[in-house]
């Protein structure tokens, strides 16, 4: 057995309800690692000869929430969510801060599997090897706050009814999903803590599909033994006196980005990407910290950066709301993007997005595309059950987020998300309405663009990326660049956060995993081989899609529309991305991964990573 | 009063509402004396009972040490060098006793072995103070012990998030705990 894994995952079956434990080999834990490399293993080896007939919203999709064997060792626990993802239909290692990775690891499972679909409302309530799938009906419907609280109460007088000599139990862990999640909203999240979210992928629509309302975890033991621990503390040490000393992510987290993405380098979301840039001194990171941060530091198990702060509007229209920073994404998505500039209306939406257990950044992406559709007059009050909704109107904007929350009228339609939308609302109107869409492959743009080249300058970053418009996990060159896909791909696959690497030599990450395993891994080896074959795995089961929409590289390996469109003010007015010049780069890319002309990975490139099997799958493609 | 050369007891100094939640304190705690990373081991642990209210709960030595004149075990006993009190791991019957005689219910018991586990303040070397420090969070700071009701810091879980909780959230607290 590797040493840091606790050696075994939880399998429950939602149908049947049998809870079983599964373990998986050294060599594919050695080749998979944990998280979304494992995630991609599993989902290919199990869903992958009727990969296209799986609907992600099916009792026959899995839901995996899985740890690394750096968790709870690198500073920064995540745990790593993912499944068919129901805005791409491929796979996104999705990951969410907090401690439930921890308790996890210390409960005895390295991940959980969740299959089948529970038959009414059920929560999962994980007690070292005690497990059980328990009614939910008290917590089905239920606001994230609401839910968390109590679920803590239940499950900690649970504990203190078991276990009375024990003294006080410490909370435990919860993941849970919001009404979004209930109404299988394509833009869900799985949730942490109010506000932590795994967003990319849509899982919190998968979770509810099972109509699983929640895990909740509580581990005794303690982590698992690992290779070299006197390592492992100097290795902490390094990685906590960088963020200390550097105060990078530290101070403001991204929060000082809402104002300088815009103002600086031209690259963030304003009112649907109709401009990137702004210069609203009235977002600035300041008016944030003197106006709303009640708590400067909050952070998650290990993490020295805590680059979280607590947000709460104390007085005024919207007094009571209550969320984290918001980081930047957020600041983004539901604020410029829709015309809003102030941090008091900013932290209100958030805090009704947490709520209502949406993601900001794909609810943000699809409130703004209807914006600018009603500003267009593409969509009239009347498309949208009486609501005006013009740029900078918090208010019309929240009931919006409900609607899509509770799939009421126009938003049953939205809560498919951007591009399912799009396409819906264009046979609707008669009007090609996907020029709006700022999207790749079904997942919503994150709020860094790329044409004036200062923030994300990859003209490719989003339209070759296996996790579509996943700011996090953006295509770059060369392959072991700090910022490429293949280099992220470890950081979700060994399961930790890389806010935490920013400042440490790059090599540390696997001088940590040796530590950690044992095992000996160089940058070479993982970008070459290992990640390349996680890659090929998510690309392959991007492109065999289904059941509701494919891709084809040759249409949907591009930017949307509007990043061709000329930046119209500020700096950098006039920048845009170079057709021409994107599509050499693209075929570039293609070939550093061994895609083929058509973007389909090549036959040699899979047979030498031992892919024989997803060269078959793929033979219908080319 | 103490001379000046007498070498003084010392007592950790808290600001709860300043813990960021980072639980640094806890892995240093658990490897300090497990040698592993163990949070349910560590002497001084978080509590999040609502998120944002993260709270260190550990040992305020009271000083009429109620949790070591409960005990029917004679297992407990105070520091003459430290004032910490010190559990004799073979002494211990597990009974909880001294749990239901802290006025915070803050000693707990071990999670594999049979015996309870109370901040000893690392024989006057508080590790948890240490990280706490490096971080400069200032939750955790190391003052001479004074003449002062250290007991008023022994409160249970609940009572101290609901205070956290009205006091960053305001009204909105009281629905949240």
């Amino acid at each position: 057995m590797i040493l840091g894994y606790a050696g075994k995952v939880l399998e429950v079956n939602l149908s049947t309800r049998e809870i079983k434990e599964t373990k998986f080999n050294d060599k594919l834990l050695r080749d998979y690692i944990g998280g979304r490399g494992l995630a991609a293993k599993i989902l290919w080896d199990r869903l992958g000869n009727k990969w296209e007939k799986v609907d992600p919203l099916g009792p026959e999709n899995i839901l995996l929430l899985l740890t690394g064997p750096l968790t709870g060792f690198f500073p920064g626990g995540r745990t790593c969510v993912s499944g068919k993802s129901p805005q791409s239909n491929g796979v996104i290692g999705s990951t969410v801060a907090g401690e439930f990775s921890v308790e996890l690891k210390c409960a005895g499972y390295d991940g959980i599997i969740v299959t089948g679909e529970a038959e009414k409302p059920a929560y999962l309530f994980v007690k070292d090897e005690d497990v059980e799938i328990r009614d939910a009906s008290n917590v089905w419907g239920k606001d994230a706050k609401q839910t968390v609280s109590i679920l803590t109460k239940e499950c900690r007088e649970l504990l203190n009814k078991r276990f009375p000599k024990k003294g006080e139990w410490k909370e435990p862990a919860i993941l849970y999903i919001g009404p979004a999640g209930e109404n299988k909203v394509r833009t869900a999240v799985v949730a942490a803590k109010w506000t932590h979210a795994a967003g990319y992928g849509g899982y919190g629509a998968v979770m509810g599909s099972k109509k699983l309302k929640a895990v909740v975890v509580k581990g005794s033991m303690p982590l698992p033994e690992v290779a070299d621990m006197e390592k492992v503390k100097e290795l902490i040490r390094v990685v906590c006196d960088d963020v200390y000393e550097s105060e990078l992510w530290r101070r403001w987290g991204t929060g000082s980005a809402g104002y300088e993405v815009g103002a600086k380098t031209s690259s963030e979301p304003i009112r649907n990407w109709q401009e990137e840039w702004h210069n609203e001194k009235s977002f600035g990171v300041d008016q944030f910290e003197s106006k709303v941060w009640v708590k400067p530091y909050w952070g998650d198990f290990g993490c020295p950066t805590t680059c979280l702060k607590i947000a709460v509007v104390k007085t005024g229209k919207f007094k009571g709301a209550i969320t984290d920073n918001p980081d930047y994404e957020l600041q983004a998505y539901l604020g410029t993007n829709l015309g809003i500039f102030t941090p008091e209306e900013n932290v209100f939406l958030a805090s009704l997005i947490d709520d209502l257990g949406l993601c900001g950044i794909q609810t943000g992406n699809v409130m703004g595309f209807t914006a600018e559709l009603f500003q267009r007059k593409i969509l009239t009050k009347d498309d949208l059950d009486g609501l005006e909704l013009k740029w900078g109107d918090a208010e019309a904007f929240a009931a919006l987020a409900k609607k899509i929350a509770f799939r009421e009228g126009m938003g049953n339609l939205l809560a498919e998300g951007t591009y399912r939308a799009a396409l819906k609302i264009g046979k609707m109107k008669g009007v090609d309405v996907l020029q709006y869409a700022v999207q790749s492959k079904g997942i919503g743009i994150g709020a860094h663009g790329i044409r004036s080249e200062k923030d994300y300058p990859e003209s490719y970053s989003y339209a070759c990326s296996v996790q579509g418009g996943d700011h996090t996990s953006t295509a770059c060159l060369p392959l072991d660049d700090f910022r490429s896909e293949l280099i992220m791909t470890f950081n979700d696959s060994a399961v930790y956060c890389y806010f935490n690497i920013f400042g440490v030599p790059r090599n540390l990450k696997f001088e940590f995993y040796k530590a950690v395993t044992g095992i000996e891994l160089t940058q070479e080896d993982w970008v070459n081989t290992k990640a390349l074959r996680i890659l090929q795995l998510q690309r392959a089961m991007l492109l065999l899609g289904g059941p509701d929409l494919k891709w084809k590289p040759k249409i949907h390996d591009s930017n949307p529309p509007r990043f061709y469109e000329p930046l119209p003010s500020g700096p950098y007015r006039g920048k845009t991305v170079d057709r021409a010049k994107v599509e050499g780069e693209i075929r570039r890319y293609y070939e550093a991964v061994g895609w083929d002309e058509n973007g389909i990975p090549k036959t040699e490139v899979l047979k030498k990573l031992g892919l024989d099997d997803v060269d078959n799958a793929l033979e219908k493609l080319r | 009063m103490r001379l000046p050369t007498e070498k003084k007891q010392i007592w950790i100094a808290r600001d709860l509402s300043r813990c960021s939640g980072c639980r640094r304190c806890e892995i240093a705690c658990s490897l300090f004396h497990e040698k592993r990373i163990w949070p349910e081991a560590s002497r001084i642990r978080i509590f999040m009972l609502v998120p944002g209210t993260d709270f260190p709960h550990f040992c305020a030595q009271c000083e009429d040490y109620p949790c070591v004149q409960a005990c029917p075990a004679k297992a407990l006993s105070v520091s003459r060098e430290t004032g910490a009190v010190l559990v004799d791991k073979e002494a211990c019957i597990a009974c909880g006793q001294c749990v239901e005689a802290c006025p915070g219910r803050i000693p707990h018991m071990h999670p594999t072995e049979d015996y309870i586990l109370i901040c000893d303040l690392c024989g006057g070397e508080p590790q948890c103070v240490k990280v706490c420090q490096e971080g400069s969070w200032n939750v955790l700071r190391i003052v001479s012990k004074g003449d002062y009701s250290y007991n008023l810091y022994a409160r249970k879980p609940e009572e101290i998030a609901r205070n956290l909780a009205l006091k960053i959230y305001g009204e909105e607290g009281d629905k949240l705990i």
